[in-house]
């Protein structure tokens, strides 16, 4: 068990993969001098530059050439300097990857990772801050993670490395510096699909990825006359169904905190799942806690505010248990 | 039924590939009565005129070098090796079809001979092969990379990334542009401001050529070139068929936008003839035996249709499979 930070646990994870399998490599932008958040830092001089590749700024390009290597059986891990990059190379990956399995009946198969820094919080502006989780799902053939800590950072990037289809890590960038306990090699690794439920409670389920984890924790710890179950769902795609269902099972309520808009948010799909299945068991419908429907302001004050807070998420589930019904998002009150 | 490697072999004679274009240009032809019969749904885009371009490229490749091609493939698979019978099945979604009926006219594949699943959007086959060019690098195999594409291809995005990245990394790749002239519906000039797309090659201090795209030897010959540059590690070329498509962009054009006369001009160079007359002046081939050479590849190819229309449709099961590695 090493203590490190979220970035150092991403240059581990590419490391560890580099070093075991010779078919992985790494290309990206200016990723040899370690990348503008320094996850790739020092992976060039362990392992030159046949394996650590940078590429012209041509997302298109250097995305469709992961996904051709791919199929010709390497292991590329692309890097998306931000993840609104994929915007000009989404074809590459969306399009042509993901199907190609299924074109071929398994002829080709794409063991494509793609990283991209994603996420609001540290003053990037809205053309540098999203998620955009949205523009995965519903796309056959894809999978998605969000790493909430250096640990899942580690364990989920090595099974997105071995993973034969293609991959999206979503690493949130005000993570990157978190520091934490990570446990490397085998022991260390995550299963894509896998739910971990960081905290047992009795009175509701929250449901978290990514930043929004340690969101409800703080909530959840700020609270002493209510107590939650907390799960980071850690692959948003395919999500773990049945750690949450039986959890919701337990509890019966269940509260999903999303960083993104409202509209469109992967909690209408965790939401709608937990109506169908636990119809009848639920002491209060499904609570989506999420950013409003709104692009991500510059202003420091203004994009605190846009985020969930650890008050906002403990008053609006508060309120929940009081009334029994969902609040209001704070931003039906603020409309002038 | 000859497989796909086999059929490829054939390629080696001029006769051979003379045999081959013939058989593009029956399968081409027979495209209408099939779907007239209701075989066929969706769309297709023939490549008839264009033969000398795929059968002059797919003479040149080794079966472990990878092709990318456009929804404009029928050509390229037929070419490649994949046979009457796999192109023709997976235009009628039969599970005979080279995809197994899954993927349709604008998506055929055989991995044997390394064609992968033709692409159905402008440029996307480019930075793929790119990839793979990038793979057999680190590999450090000599196999190359050839994307085929039209000529509307040279003004999206992915054209001018791919060339630039390609030139930069030097990759073992060939970017061949079939310009037949017309990019769907609109001719090139009225689309892009030059009319020798290879000259695009130049911003990316590349290698180029302009090929007769109605003479298989001539596409031959500047295949291997480019190939044998590639396969030496010197890097990328960038070569222009120039040719022509008999018919329109796709099932639903009647090509009504061409200049009176100009059909027929391209028809006097059809490639088919081209390479016909060749082989006849040499006395590899005689006008009976040209005779009897097409009444063959007419019947194979009318036996291949009976096959497929007696072929299944692909089980329920198959919608479900191959989506990702394990089953959700």
């Amino acid at each position: 068990m090493t203590v490190m930070r979220t970035r150092q646990a991403v240059a581990q994870a590419l490391s560890d993969e580099l070093e075991s399998d010779p078919n992985v490599f790494l290309m990206g932008e200016d990723i040899s001098s370690g990348g503008v958040f320094k996850a790739t830092e020092g992976l060039i001089e362990k392992f030159g530059s046949e394996r650590v590749i940078d590429t012209p700024i041509s997302e298109m390009a250097f995305l469709g050439a992961g996904v051709g290597a791919a199929a010709m059986g390497m292991r590329p891990v692309v890097e998306i300097m931000f993840v609104e990059f994929f915007g000009v190379a989404l074809d590459q990956l969306t399009t042509q990857g993901a199907f190609y399995r299924y074109l071929s009946r398994g002829a080709y198969q794409v063991p494509l990772t793609i990283r991209a820094a994603a996420g609001a919080g540290l003053g990037f502006g809205c053309q540098h801050s999203q998620i955009l989780d949205q523009w995965f799902r519903g796309n056959a053939g894809i999978s998605l993670v969000i790493p909430s800590s250096p640990q899942s950072m580690y364990g989920l990037l090595r099974s997105a490395i071995r993973s034969n289809d293609p991959v999206v890590v979503l690493e949130h960038k005000a993570l990157y510096g978190e520091r934490g306990e990570v446990v490397t090699g085998e022991a260390g690794i995550i299963p894509i699909g896998k739910a971990s439920v960081i905290s047992q409670g009795k009175d509701v389920t929250i449901v978290a990825i990514g930043s929004t984890v340690h969101t409800a924790k703080a909530a959840a710890e700020s609270q002493s006359d209510w107590s939650a179950d907390i799960i980071d769902l850690q692959t948003l795609i395919p999500w773990d169904k049945e750690t949450v269902m039986k959890s919701v099972a337990k509890t019966g309520r269940l509260v999903i905190v999303e960083e993104s808009s409202y509209s469109g948010g992967w909690g209408s799909e965790v939401s709608s799942e937990a109506v169908s299945q636990m119809w009848g068991q639920l002491k209060t419908p499904p609570h989506r806690i999420t950013s409003p429907d709104a692009p991500i302001p510059y202003a420091q004050e203004l994009e605190q505010r846009y985020l969930p807070s650890p008050e906002y998420v403990a008053s609006q589930i508060s309120e929940l248990l009081k009334t029994g019904k969902c609040p209001a998002p704070w931003w039906e009150g603020a409309k002038s | 039924m000859t497989t796909s490697l086999a059929r490829r072999e054939k390629l080696k004679t001029g006769l051979g590939r003379l045999e081959r274009m013939l058989e593009i240009r029956a399968v081409e032809e027979s495209i209408q009565t099939i779907y007239n019969d209701g075989h066929v749904r969706g769309t297709t885009h023939l490549a008839n005129g264009q033969e000398a371009v795929s059968v002059g490229i797919a003479s040149v490749l080794r079966p472990t070098d990878v092709v990318t091609c456009t929804y404009r493939g029928h050509a390229a698979a037929l070419a490649l090796g994949v046979s009457p019978e796999g192109v023709l099945g997976e235009i009628c979604g039969r599970v005979i079809g080279c995809s197994g009926g899954m993927g349709g006219s604008m998506h055929l594949m055989d991995a044997s001979v390394g064609l992968m699943p033709t692409f159905a959007i402008i440029g996307a086959g480019l930075p793929v092969a790119a990839g793979a060019a990038l793979a057999a690098k680190l590999k450090k195999s000599d196999s190359v990379a050839l994307a085929i594409f039209g000529d509307g291809t040279t003004n999206i995005g992915a054209f001018h990334e791919t060339l630039n990245m390609a030139s930069i990394f030097k990759l073992p790749i060939i970017f061949v542009i079939e310009n037949n002239l017309y990019g769907e519906y609109t001719r090139i000039n009225l689309s892009t401001p030059i009319s020798d797309l290879a000259d695009r090659a130049d911003s990316y201090a590349m290698r180029k050529e302009i090929v007769d795209g109605q003479d298989v030897d001539a596409v031959r010959k500047s295949i291997s070139s480019a190939v044998d540059f590639a396969r030496a590690g010197n890097g990328p070329s960038l070569i222009e068929a120039k040719t022509y498509r008999f018919s329109g962009h796709s099932r639903a054009d009647p090509a009504t936008y061409r200049t009176p006369g100009e059909l027929d001009e391209w028809k006097k160079r059809d490639p088919l003839d081209v390479a016909a007359a060749k082989l006849l002046e040499s006395g590899d081939l005689t006008e009976s035996t040209l005779q009897e050479l097409k009444a063959t590849v007419n019947s194979q190819v009318e036996k291949a249709i009976e096959t497929v229309l007696s072929s299944e449709s692909p089980s329920l099961d198959a919608l479900l499979q191959h989506v990702s590695a394990s089953p959700r």
